[in-house]
């Protein structure tokens, strides 16, 4: 079976969990900078380039992928959320992107086989694109809504980098996650398919969206349902939110996607907001009990978490949603299903 | 959702943003006058286009160029970017360089079999690729279908194409050629008809499918006459809707209503679509030729320009006052004013009469739709304005007519209290409560408290209400409280503004004043609280139940047991240890520069238009915020009316920024950063107990004690007054407090921009730096500017000392009150750090420890300290 059907068969049986933040966990670690640098003998600081760890401090990922697959998790994202050229020329070491997101899917996949081997149940590796610092339909220059600090054509290309990489390393499906910019995710999917045809095989994407207020739109302006018809074409595996709020915040933009969306939903939010002092204290069973309620309502086929979630807070909604059932897909009528920045739907 | 509001099926696809279609538009576009050619698109949207055909195909344009320009453009505005987009050229290259740039789910316009099936699939294979719907125009290898049959054969071959290559049929939108009628040569008597027919026979053979036309080649020979082309257009639509049409490329402000065509002409334009008669007539001739006689008589004539534009001008004048006061028109209120009160006059009635009825009536309106979330405040406040010029027209009548005016529902005075100067938070109150019914005097700012009182007693004031921005302010608050008790007053007290908080009012102003005294937290609130404070009937529920609220937020803060503090010695243990290896080299240009006036074109640039819509009580983020669901509306106004109002600041030279920045040879000393020469400033540090392995900070923590530099600056925008006297002379409440409004986001800018000209240049430890807008407003450069009296420098009365330093008063003319609020108001200070690991955080609450220590080492009693540092001792 491919890694597309083994992961809809679990997915028809359960609610698969996926794994929680990479960041917060790492800064546990107190890493220096020459943890950080390695004997790369880059010429930047490399101190906050947590991708990199991959090649300089490998332990480090491995132990966090591994306390999350104890915690329950069925997925890996990898950890590559800023591994692509435009972000990694931040730190100089551009050059790397490639061995970065092997490695990375690798390590990945090493512990998800592992895993799997110990008790047969599957477990996937999500490859995880960010969506860069760079953005195709805003223009940071107030004076000049024209402008654009990047073009398509080299967004595809910075994608597909990394994509090619990350399924070199083992990674079943490509995350395109934080979405801020529904344009990026777009030429991100471009990238996707390009790759496919130079591989002469599927690559199954994964979507998540991040909202960037309460209202439920990105940053780039698009309702939730406004998103998900811009990026049907993709036939993403699974498509959902992740990132900007806690589960609270989020709930009502969980109903509309899952009633609007005929393909399999995945929600991994933040654990709640954070405090005045920047950071994350919602306790695990606080979480769990937020994400629960959707599970229970029938809204979510996969769950996990995002900035400040901990093992603990995986842990907390696996144990949370064992044995609840998933959410039923629904059939969709074939009307045409446009978009600006909101929905318009052409009655058959 | 369905598609069309009205609850049709079909579709407006707006047109007018086709250079092939719109001659204006061409024009533009020809010319580079992009900003009027968006306008176009907006217009349609406006007019209920329900997606924007966009088509840039002419010859002498580089319409790959002109396209991706355009739509890069269209982006930038909601309003118009909310409907999807149709991305039109008989051109591959230019559709794809489109489709780059959309960021929703557009529709491709068009491809064909023209060049054979190969590219036909591949240009299908990319829509699918980028995600997008397809036109498919009814052409193949041998040319365009004109007939019913080659419409039919050529679309249900290239239905089997596309869904064999996994197309999904619901994307697929076909058109099958509207082509001239009426032309004179009968064999495209038939076209009409056979488009209908041919529609309805392919609908049936392909499901899920969509259909789409030209609708002005219909029209063609009847170029130059408005009225038969749109009576054809709306005539042809009316059969083919049925048939199966979805869609069609029209004008969307231009169609008319079916019922509404003459009958005579109705019918003519029905024999020649629908082929109703036929051959020749008795009367000799064909229906196209009764069409053409026909067509003579409407020559000229535009039913829809005769429309008035302004149809509410044709109301009466009552229902014309309350639409100018709820939409905020001032245009017409002087006139309609005088109408209402000649008539009143006329009638035997008084002038007050005309405020009493009319116009209170359109302002109950306003109040009622703030009331329930349906206007906002900007909106609030042009109806406002609209209102005070009404008022001020009828004034010399009142005054004439020598009677009572009409009982006010409360007075209330309103101050800015000593010390503090700023005023857009208790102007917008009070606007809103003026807009309410309630007579207002504003005592301005810097009010000292005999003065509140004594405007109080002799006006016999229903209410006082006090505001302040700064944390000094909340002291003179408990002060005036202080003085209302000895007074022995019994009023009730409201407290707003931006330091203050229902903790504070309830802790320290309230114990202070037997009466009551209310926390207001924003000016949608104030209304609400004044009229039950007011109420015979609310007043005293209303009373007690603050009472009780506030003893709870009373007891639960005597309950909370505070963070641990740590002992002074034990923070300063755990002090931040910053690697002064990294610490950034000596200045390129140490000492003072004077800035006499900054460009404020360039300040414009870096605006954080945020905080902006925040002074407003527009909640949200900027851009988001101008296609927010709820107050996107409110926002995208009051933001045209601000870039307007920022343009002629420019271009007229209203206000000029003045700013002197220093970098001084420090080291740090303890918690103490001291200058060469001499100079000490003491800094805190924080001291609750911190988890995980967080430092307790203080500001000298990133000055290495072995040598190192500190800068400090001062900036402001001065002019104003001039122009906001001009504003209050008419009564403007709207432009004054956009006015400073933009001012405060000025002064912020300029801030920002000098920190960066510091960074860059001046000490020029970042010389590459290049950093966006939004990057520069997310602070992700290297260095701070703590501000005196922001967290994690809350002594404002370091502001003397820094303002000493820098000579600001001489060299960029900002002084400073006794509560060391800076004037002019639009005006921000601060110091520059410029170690990369520096960073804001917040001192907290502080131990008496260190409040005796601080106190001696900034040479001043601890009363005095504690004063300064209150809102840290708590």
């Amino acid at each position: 079976m491919s890694a597309r059907e083994t992961f809809l068969a679990e997915a028809a049986k359960r609610i698969l969990i996926t794994d929680g933040a990479f960041g917060t966990e790492i800064q546990n670690w107190k890493l220096s900078e020459a943890d950080y640098a390695g004997a790369l003998g880059l010429g930047h600081d490399q101190k906050g380039n947590n991708d990199i760890l991959a090649l300089t401090k490998p332990e480090v990922p491995e132990a966090i992928h591994r306390a999350y697959f104890e915690a329950g998790a069925d997925i890996a994202e990898t950890n590559t959320f800023s591994a692509n050229r435009i972000s990694q020329a931040d730190y100089g070491a551009e050059d790397l992107v490639r061995e970065i997101n092997a490695e990375s899917a690798k390590l990945a996949r090493r512990l998800a086989d592992e895993f799997q081997a110990k008790d047969g149940r599957p477990r996937f590796v999500a490859g995880a694109i960010g969506p860069t610092n760079k953005t195709l339909s805003l223009s940071p220059d107030v004076n000049d809504p024209g402008y654009r600090e990047i073009e398509w054509d080299t967004l595809v290309d910075v994608y597909k980098e990394q994509a090619a990489a990350l399924v070199e390393g083992g990674a079943d499906f490509i995350l395109i996650e934080t979405v801020f910019d529904t344009l990026n995710a777009k030429a991100g999917i471009m990238a996707v398919r390009q790759l496919e045809q130079e591989l002469g095989r599927e690559v199954p994407i994964m979507l998540s969206m991040t909202l960037t207020d309460l209202s439920g739109r990105n940053l780039s302006g698009h309702t939730v349902e406004a998103f998900w018809h811009a990026v049907r074409h993709a036939k993403p595996i699974t498509i959902g939110l992740n990132c900007s709020f806690g589960a609270t915040q989020l709930r009502p933009h969980v109903k509309t996607l899952a009633e609007t969306a005929d393909t399999l939903i995945m929600i991994y939010p933040n654990a709640g907001l954070p405090n005045e002092l920047g950071e994350y204290d919602e306790m695990p069973d606080t979480t769990a009990g937020f994400v629960g309620e959707w599970a229970v309502a029938g809204q979510v086929n996969v769950l996990g978490g995002c900035c400040g979630s901990t093992p603990a807070h995986i842990a907390a909604i696996a144990r949370k949603v064992a044995g609840l059932e998933p959410r039923n897909l629904p059939r969709l009528e074939p009307v045409t299903r446009l978009a600006g920045l909101e929905p318009f739907i052409l009655p058959a | 959702m369905t598609a069309t509001s009205s609850g049709s099926r079909f579709v407006n696809i707006g047109e007018r943003t086709n250079v092939t279609g719109s001659a204006k538009f061409k024009k533009l576009i020809m010319a580079g006058d992009y900003p009027a050619a968006v306008e176009v698109a907006r217009q349609q949207v406006e007019n209920g286009a329900q997606v924007i055909d966009v088509n840039m195909d002419e010859g002498l344009l580089d319409a790959v160029e002109a396209m991706t320009t355009y739509l890069k453009l269209l982006a930038a505005e909601p309003d118009i970017a909310r409907v999807p987009v149709m991305v039109d050229s008989s051109k591959w290259e230019v559709i794809e360089a489109g489709l780059k740039c959309v960021s929703g789910k557009p529709i491709v316009n068009s491809i064909s079999m023209k060049e054979g099936e190969a590219p036909f699939l591949e240009a299908a294979r990319k829509c699918m690729d980028y995600g997008a719907a397809v036109v498919v125009m009814a052409f193949d290898e041998t040319g365009q279908a004109d007939t019913k049959a080659r419409k039919i054969e050529i679309c249900k071959r290239a239905y089997a194409l596309l869904t064999g290559i996994g197309f999904p049929p619901e994307d697929i939108i076909f058109d099958p050629n509207v082509f001239a009628v009426a032309t004179g040569i009968e064999e495209h008597d038939r076209y009409g008809l056979d488009f209908i027919e041919a529609v309805a026979e392919i609908r049936a053979a392909c499901p899920h499918v969509h259909f789409s036309g030209g609708l002005s080649n219909l029209s063609f020979s009847f170029r130059g006459n408005e009225t038969v082309r749109r009576a054809m257009h709306s005539v042809f639509l009316y059969h083919a809707i049925p048939a199966g049409l979805d869609m069609a490329i029209v004008n969307a402000g231009q169609l008319d209503v079916y019922d509404q065509i003459d009958l005579v002409l109705r019918d003519a334009c029905e024999d020649v679509i629908l082929m109703r008669r036929p051959g020749v007539g008795e009367d000799g001739k064909t229906a196209t030729e009764r069409l053409i006689d026909l067509a003579e008589s409407y020559k000229g004539k535009d039913v829809v320009a005769e429309k008035a534009a302004e149809e509410w001008r044709g109301w009466d004048v009552v229902k014309r006052l309350e639409h100018a006061l709820v939409k905020g028109i001032d245009a017409y209120v002087v006139e309609d004013t005088e109408e209402a009160r000649a008539r009143i006059f006329a009638a035997g009635g008084r002038p007050i009469e005309v405020i009493e009825g009319p116009l209170m009536g359109g302002m109950n309106v306003v109040g009622d739709l703030f009331g329930s979330g349906k206007m906002f405040l900007p909106q609030v406040v042009k109806s406002a304005r609209v209102m005070k010029k009404a008022v001020a027209h009828l004034i010399p009548f009142i005054e004439a007519d020598k009677q009572p005016g009409a009982k006010a529902k409360g007075r209330i005075i309103m101050a800015t209290v000593k010390g503090d100067v700023h005023d857009i938070g208790k102007n917008i109150v009070g606007v809103v409560l003026q807009c309410n019914g309630y007579e207002v005097i504003d005592l301005g700012v810097m009010v000292p408290w005999p003065k509140i009182l004594e405007a109080a007693n002799e006006n016999q004031a229903d209410i006082i209400g006090l505001s302040g921005l700064i944390t000094p302010s909340l002291d003179e608050m408990v002060t005036v409280a202080e003085e209302m008790q000895r007074a022995e007053m019994n009023i009730p007290l409201l407290i707003g503004g931006a330091t203050t908080s229902k903790v504070h009012t309830a802790l320290r102003i309230d114990p202070a004043y037997t009466g009551t005294v209310v926390h207001v937290l924003d000016a949608s609130r104030a209304v609400g609280v004044a009229s039950q404070l007011l109420s015979d009937t609310q007043a005293d529920g209303f009373k007690a139940s603050v009472a009780i609220d506030y003893e709870k937020v009373r007891e639960a803060r005597a309950n909370k047991g505070q963070s641990d503090l740590l002992p002074l010695a034990e923070a300063r243990a755990n002090r931040f240890p910053a690697d002064f290896a990294l610490k950034p080299g000596a200045p390129a240009q140490p000492g003072l520069h004077v800035f006499e006036a900054w460009d404020l074109a360039d300040l414009a640039e870096v605006i954080d238009w945020t905080p902006f819509f925040r002074a407003w009580e527009l909640a949200g983020n900027y851009p988001a915020i101008l296609t927010d669901d709820v107050v996107g509306e409110s926002a995208t106004s009051l933001f045209a009316d601000a870039q307007a109002m920022l343009a002629r600041i420019i271009d007229e030279k209203w206000l000029t920024a003045r700013g002197v920045c220093a970098l001084w040879p420090a080291h740090a000393d303890g918690d103490d950063v001291v200058l060469e020469g001499g100079t000490r400033l003491p800094f805190l540090r924080q001291q609750v107990k911190k988890s995980r392995d967080r430092a307790n900070f203080c500001l000298a923590d990133f000055i290495d004690p072995a040598g190192d530099w500190l800068g400090g600056f001062a900036v402001a925008i001065h002019g104003i007054e001039p122009h906001l006297a001009r504003f209050q002379a008419v009564h403007d409440d709207y432009s004054d407090i956009l006015l400073k409004a933009l001012a405060d986001r000025f002064a912020e800018a300029f801030a920002e921009r000098l920190h960066q000209h510091v960074r860059t240049t001046l000490w020029g430890y970042a010389p590459g730096e290049q950093l966006t807008n939004e990057a520069l407003i997310r602070e992700e450069y290297r260095g701070i500017r703590p501000a005196p009296g922001y967290p994690a420098c809350p002594d404002h009365s370091l502001k003397p000392i820094l303002f000493d330093l820098l000579r600001a008063p001489d060299n960029a003319g900002i002084v400073l009150t006794e509560s060391q609020a800076m004037l002019p108001t639009a005006a921000v200070s601060g110091f520059y750090f410029g170690h990369p690991q520096s960073e804001y955080f917040g001192v907290a609450r502080i131990g008496r420890d260190q409040l005796e220590e601080y106190a001696a080492r900034r040479g001043v009693d601890v009363p005095t300290a504690e004063r300064w540092l209150r809102p840290n001792l708590d």
